[in-house]
């Protein structure tokens, strides 16, 4: 086999690695404070998408305009989503605000199928987008640099505020014990808030690079690739943020890999590879690679 | 005797023997008057459901495990049926990987049903190895992911499965009589296991994992099993979903039939196996009952354009809002429908003349309260 051709899977990989990453750091933020698994995370990153369409080829905005404007429409509905649907739960077992938050699931689902029908739509980006750069045996496009440069910028961003700002002390605390937090007088819902308005701007632009990876857009386009930001964000080691970007990197990689090199019979098992590792991962080593240090 | 101001409707058996017993009979008759009607498919199909979620409520109600993964046993389930009910001809033509002495076999529904339940609890027990061990939603997430695996694998294996075009011209053997037929045994069976020493390990360990431990609960046991018993049921749910259906294919048994069962379970009351018949009673009627309001109605004199998919988001909104206001269901966990089924004593109150006086009375005390207010 070519040596060209694994390198050339490896990029793949990292490229699909690093939306999963994006996804996998909402998941991850968002569970090691609430220890909540937020099934409609993956449908929020949709929204993300079809608001930027709508931006995009009906009103013809430049492309730093959408993604603002799109990543403020998933800020709200994530926010909105929290207020309804997770505020009045928070006493619950841990499996019925996931029964809720499949709820929300369907429901984005349904909605955005009511508005936008179920047909696969075309998610065009503009030509300097998509123009490719080739580095030796490397070929990438502006977008992939963008996506691989939105990871680093946002894992590094993310982790200066959970370590050196105010909210971040009080997001650590949170997830080391949210019912001690509240008593020392933290305010939790505030905390809660930004981690799903951080969690949410991430999908839209997570949103937005696995659209501009696979050119169309349809109302169930979020949902297994949320699953498998999940199974990302657990190999990592959930609720550490630097596990998250491991594990999604880790998952695309080997996801790619798998299909890339094993026999054609084998490759179209690629999501049920997925599960399989996470179920490993569960049994063999269930605090992931960088265990339950460094909490967000 | 009884006191003269407790006399309440619901505590008199003739009542519930209408009710509960007798209401559902005429109902059933009547739907199965007429094979493939409308109202017989969705009997039918209320029938299959109630028995996956009671089934479901085996492991999510009882055991304090939390699974989604019963599509995956449903499918298992269908499939097997179609490889053993299908006629040998359109096996050759449709599943050419089919093994030599499963291409000829050709058993009827029944003895198919069992072997369709015995193969899904056989996968619930690999699975189970590994996965019981999970806390809470991880449980969940690793279920769910075998609804994918099970899913990718029918798709892809074409030569067994006919891949994501799916097996068509399964025989429609599974008249009403035989889906309440089955329901029923299964509802007894599930019932007294529950009542058991069995089942009542299984309520201590839902309850208190290290208590029940301490008891002498050996829980790894008691987990695997109860998952594998509920996939059985699940499978021969399965089986008799796609004998009505007479088609089936992956993208049935995927998310959103885990989800719809779930769904049901969590409506009636997941500690209560009469729950998931009341949940899937609602998941089927109400849907039904929406379903006009997706093909576009007038809504004041000015016509809404086609809504599909509405009747699954007022579904989802009140998902949401009863476990918000109502977490444990609507039965939560009583079981009043299942004791007046299965007890001897609805039978044989019948005969009593005292059972009529108390219905009689309470029906009395009844009036009487509503002209009082």
């Amino acid at each position: 086999m070519p040596i060209d051709y694994i390198i050339g899977q490896l990029v793949n990989g990292l490229r699909l690695g690093s939306i999963y990453a994006i996804v996998a750091i909402g998941y991850s933020i968002v569970y090691g404070i609430l220890k909540l698994i937020n099934f409609a995370h993956g449908d929020i990153m949709t929204l993300g998408v079809y608001a930027m369409l709508i931006f995009m080829t009906m009103l013809g905005l430049p492309i730093w305009m959408v993604i603002i404007l799109s990543m403020m429409i998933s800020v709200c509905a994530g926010l909105l989503i929290e207020r309804l649907a997770y505020r009045p739960l928070r006493s619950a077992a841990e499996e019925t605000t996931l029964v809720s938050s499949l709820a929300v699931s369907t429901l984005l689902q349904n909605v955005l199928l009511m508005i936008f029908s179920a047909q696969k739509q075309a998610f065009l980006l503009p030509d300097y987008m998509t123009e490719l750069h080739t580095i030796g045996s490397i070929h990438l496009s502006t977008m992939n640099i963008i996506t691989f440069a939105s990871v680093a910028v946002s894992l590094v961003v993310l982790i200066l505020v959970i370590h050196k700002t105010r909210i971040g002390t009080a997001m650590r605390a949170c997830s080391e014990n949210l019912t001690a937090a509240k008593l020392m007088g933290i305010n939790i819902n505030k905390v809660i808030v930004f981690a799903f308005a951080v969690g949410s701007a991430l999908a839209c632009m997570a949103g937005f690079m696995l659209a501009g990876e696979y050119k169309t857009v349809d109302p169930a386009m979020g949902f297994v690739p949320g699953l498998k930001a999940f199974c990302a964000a657990v190999l990592g080691g959930i609720g550490s943020l630097g596990g998250a970007v491991i594990g999604g990197l880790l998952i695309g990689v080997s996801e790619m890999l798998f299909a890339g090199l094993m026999p054609t019979t084998v490759t179209a098992y690629r999501d049920a590879f997925v599960f399989v590792v996470l179920i490993l991962v569960l049994l063999f080593k269930p605090t992931g690679i960088l265990g339950s240090r460094e909490r967000a | 005797m009884r006191h003269m101001e407790k006399i309440r409707l619901r505590d008199s058996n003739i009542f519930r023997l209408i009710c509960f017993v007798l209401a559902p009979l005429i109902i059933i008759i009547m739907a199965g008057q007429k094979n493939g009607g409308y109202y017989n498919g969705i009997v039918c199909t209320f029938g299959i459901y109630a028995l996956l979620a009671a089934s479901l409520n085996l492991v999510n109600g009882f055991s304090g495990m939390f699974s989604m993964g019963h599509a995956a046993f449903m499918a298992v389930g269908a499939y097997t049926s179609a490889f053993l009910t299908l006629a040998p001809q359109q096996k050759i033509n449709m599943l050419p990987g089919l093994p030599e002495w499963l291409q000829n076999v050709q058993l009827p529904l029944l003895p198919a049903l069992l072997i369709c339940g015995l193969c899904a609890a056989l996968l619930a027990l690999i699975v189970a190895f590994p996965v019981v061990r999970f806390k809470g939603h991880y449980l969940a997430v690793a279920t769910l992911g075998l609804v994918v695996i099970v899913r990718s694998v029918l798709d892809i294996e074409g030569d067994v499965t006919n891949g994501a075009r799916g097996i068509t011209g399964l025989p429609s053997s599974a008249s009403i009589w035989l889906i309440f037929g089955v329901l029923v045994v299964s509802l007894f069976i599930m019932y007294r296991l529950l009542s058991s020493a069995y089942g009542r390990s299984l309520i201590a360990m839902r309850d208190d994992q290290v208590a029940a431990q301490t008891l002498g609960v050996n829980l790894t046991a008691k987990k695997i099993s109860i998952f594998c018993i509920s996939a059985f049921f699940a499978g021969i749910g399965g089986a008799l979903w796609g004998h009505t259906q007479t088609v089936i294919s992956g993208q049935f048994f995927y998310f959103n039939m885990s989800f719809k069962i779930v769904q049901m379970s969590i409506i009636g009351g997941m500690a209560s196996l009469s729950g998931g018949l009341l949940g899937a009673l609602f998941i089927t009627i109400v849907p039904e009952l929406l379903a006009p309001l997706e093909s576009g109605f007038v809504l004041f004199s000015y016509p809404l354009p086609d809504l599909y998919g509405l009747s699954n988001i007022i579904m989802s909104v009140f998902l949401v809002v009863l476990i918000i206001y109502r977490r444990q269901g609507l039965m939560g966990n009583s079981e009043i429908l299942l004791d007046t089924f299965f007890s001897k004593n609805t039978y044989t109150s019948v005969f009593k003349k005292d059972e009529y006086k108390h219905f009689a009375k309470a029906c009395i005390n009844l009036c009487q309260r509503k002209k009082k207010s």
